[in-house]
């Protein structure tokens, strides 16, 4: 869900499932009935309910992709810089461009630059630390980290509607329906 | 034999009618290979034997890294490997074949190995050496090793066909405890075999990580030759709507591992003996980084390692099983391309020796090969239809 523009009225109806397949069917019917601005809440991944969401897709591979050439990049180019020309040293009798030394650490670099940017580009993109969000005023929603699963439908969906989107909700055999208040 | 599923006409997952004319091709191509072998053998020995080597731990290869790939299937379980554990084992059904392929390489053993030859008596180091590098040594560990994966195998096959009938839940149990076993046992003959088939083509040489060289690559040679069957059985009845993306993306996500291992281990092994700068190591190396080797040691960093990775790295590719097996395919040419890299300049040839020999008895083993797998294949149903995780396995989500 993107970011909501400023009016009154809740954050977003949401809807409580007890089951990862009755979710899935909820945003299969939530996703027919023409809502777009739909968000669903997991105890655990589920690449199913991402697909079903239809959810663009993430930039996270590109940013680590390019995290990992720029390490390797970085690592090669710096051994390089040392053995070469900053500090060249006759080491056995090796050329001081000797490479196949040099990939251990080239590697290693790569791999520490991969996992740096899918660590911080995770939070980018999530706009994370996010110290409030309104999912939390509802009170069962403590649950979606342990065994229920959550469908939200934001108020600046076009198709919103206070009252009719609630009754679609209830149409869809939740446990619960919920307003959560901005 | 009471139980529903014995009878091969009425389970629901039998061998789509194709693979007869699969087979036929099989036996075409075998025969007009082994001719030209034959042919072959008559105008240059020399040449055959060595080409004969090469082609034969091939298509090994492929049945022995089959057997490696279905015992880590038994112990770990997944739906990948239930979907596919019909055609490992079908492969490796084909070993007793294959150690009757051998046998050639025991009439040429004096051609291909140089430690079998008369010169070998007044070298210093093979004479060391020749408490283990004899002819008799080499030909019963041969069949020793080939012995004792053939029984895993038949053992495994014998477990899964009595679950088809009995439907014995237990027997997942006993499969695991063979595999568990069966699988140190594969790595540690195949260790061996890597010293007696192929290290010893340059007697003076050693390097302690070529084993793990060696059945990498075998597990490499499999997981790609199980992508092109499972891609054709995908679209065929009855496999056609059980195999899902969600499949290929796990076996493209195993050979992503498997090529990256084998770079790793190949990789490893030339930066100890570099830095060692050993005369009796660095010289296999010196042979392939000169001259027309170097070339196709550069072949092999480039479509072995670095497309295959970059290319898997890709998640729709590997969702898209008409691509993956495009990529399988490229593996497999380069698993041919590195044991003849392993073998061929130790044979001594000037140059690139590249011969129709080498083509002709990739042929000839493999058709007969092929034909002997598409029949076991079509021997029982595509998928273990009493296995207790089948239905979780076939459930959509």
């Amino acid at each position: 869900m993107s970011t909501p523009p400023p009016s009154k009225g809740p954050f977003a109806l949401m809807a409580e499932f007890r089951s990862s397949k009755e979710l899935i069917r909820a945003i299969r019917q939530a996703r027919g009935a023409g809502y777009t601005q739909l968000e669903a809440y997991t105890p655990y991944p589920i690449e199913e309910v991402w697909e079903e969401l239809g959810h663009h897709r993430s930039w996270l591979p590109l940013i680590v992709l390019i995290g990992g050439i720029f390490g390797a990049l970085f690592g090669s180019l710096l051994q390089y810089w040392v053995s070469v020309i900053n500090y060249p040293m006759n080491v056995g009798g090796r050329p001081l461009n000797s490479w196949i030394a040099f990939i251990p650490v080239t590697f290693e670099t790569t791999i520490l630059f991969a996992a740096g940017a899918a660590v911080l580009g995770m939070f980018a993109l999530n706009k994370l630390p996010m110290p409030y969000h309104p999912v939390f005023n509802v009170e069962r929603f403590a649950l979606a980290s342990r065994g229920r699963y959550f469908l939200a439908i934001g108020r600046w969906d076009p198709q919103f509607d206070r009252r009719e989107t609630a009754e679609f909700l209830h149409r869809l055999a939740p446990q619960e329906v919920s307003e959560v208040a901005s | 034999m009471s139980a529903p599923h014995s009878n091969a006409h009425s389970n629901p997952y039998e061998p789509p009618s194709d693979l007869e004319r699969l087979q036929r091709h099989g036996w075409t191509l075998g025969a007009v290979g082994v001719a030209a072998c034959l042919v072959g053998w008559i105008l240059d020995s020399n040449q055959f034997f060595h080409s004969y080597l090469v082609a034969w731990l091939f298509w090994l290869g492929i049945a022995l890294g089959s057997l490696a790939i279905l015992m880590l299937h038994h112990l770990t379980g997944g739906a990948w490997g239930l979907m596919v554990r019909r055609t490992l084992e079908a492969a490796t059904r084909t070993l007793p074949a294959l150690a009757i392929l051998f046998l050639p390489i025991l009439l040429g053993m004096q051609e291909i190995f140089p430690w079998a030859r008369p010169e070998a008596a007044t070298d210093e180091l093979i004479q060391q050496k020749a408490a283990y590098l004899n002819p008799a040594a080499f030909t019963l560990r041969g069949f020793f090793y080939l012995a004792i994966w053939s029984l895993f195998a038949f053992i495994l096959s014998w477990l899964s066909l009595r679950q088809d009938r009995t439907a014995d839940p237990g027997l997942i149990r006993r499969m695991q405890a063979v595999a568990a076993p069966g699988l140190a046992i594969y790595c540690l003959l195949a260790t061996f075999a890597s010293v007696d088939w192929l290290m010893s083509l340059d007697p003076h040489w050693y390097s302690s990580l070529f084993g793990v060289y060696f059945f990498v690559g075998q597990g490499l040679s499999a997981l790609a030759f199980l992508i092109v069957i499972a891609v054709y059985l995908s679209q065929r009845q009855p496999m056609d709507s059980l195999f899902t993306p969600l499949h290929f993306h796990d076996y493209g996500k195993l050979m992503l591992a498997f090529v990256m291992i084998w770079a790793y281990i190949a990789f490893s092994q030339l930066l100890i003996i570099w830095s060692g700068n050993l005369p009796e190591e660095v010289g296999w190396y010196l042979e392939r980084s000169h001259g027309i080797w170097k070339y196709v040691s550069i072949l092999l960093a480039l479509f072995h390692f670095l497309l295959p990775f970059l290319l898997l790295l890709s998640r729709d590719l590997k969702r898209n099983a008409k691509l993956l097996s495009k990529v399988a395919v490229l593996v497999l040419f380069m698993r041919w391309v590195d044991l003849y890299w392993l073998a061929a300049p130790s044979f001594g040839h000037e140059g690139l020796s590249f011969h129709w020999l080498d083509l002709a008895t990739v042929v000839g083993i493999g058709g007969i090969w092929f034909a002997l797998f598409v029949g076991q294949l079509r021997s029982r149903p595509l998928l273990p239809i009493n296995d207790p995780y089948l239905e979780e396995a076939l459930a959509d989500d």
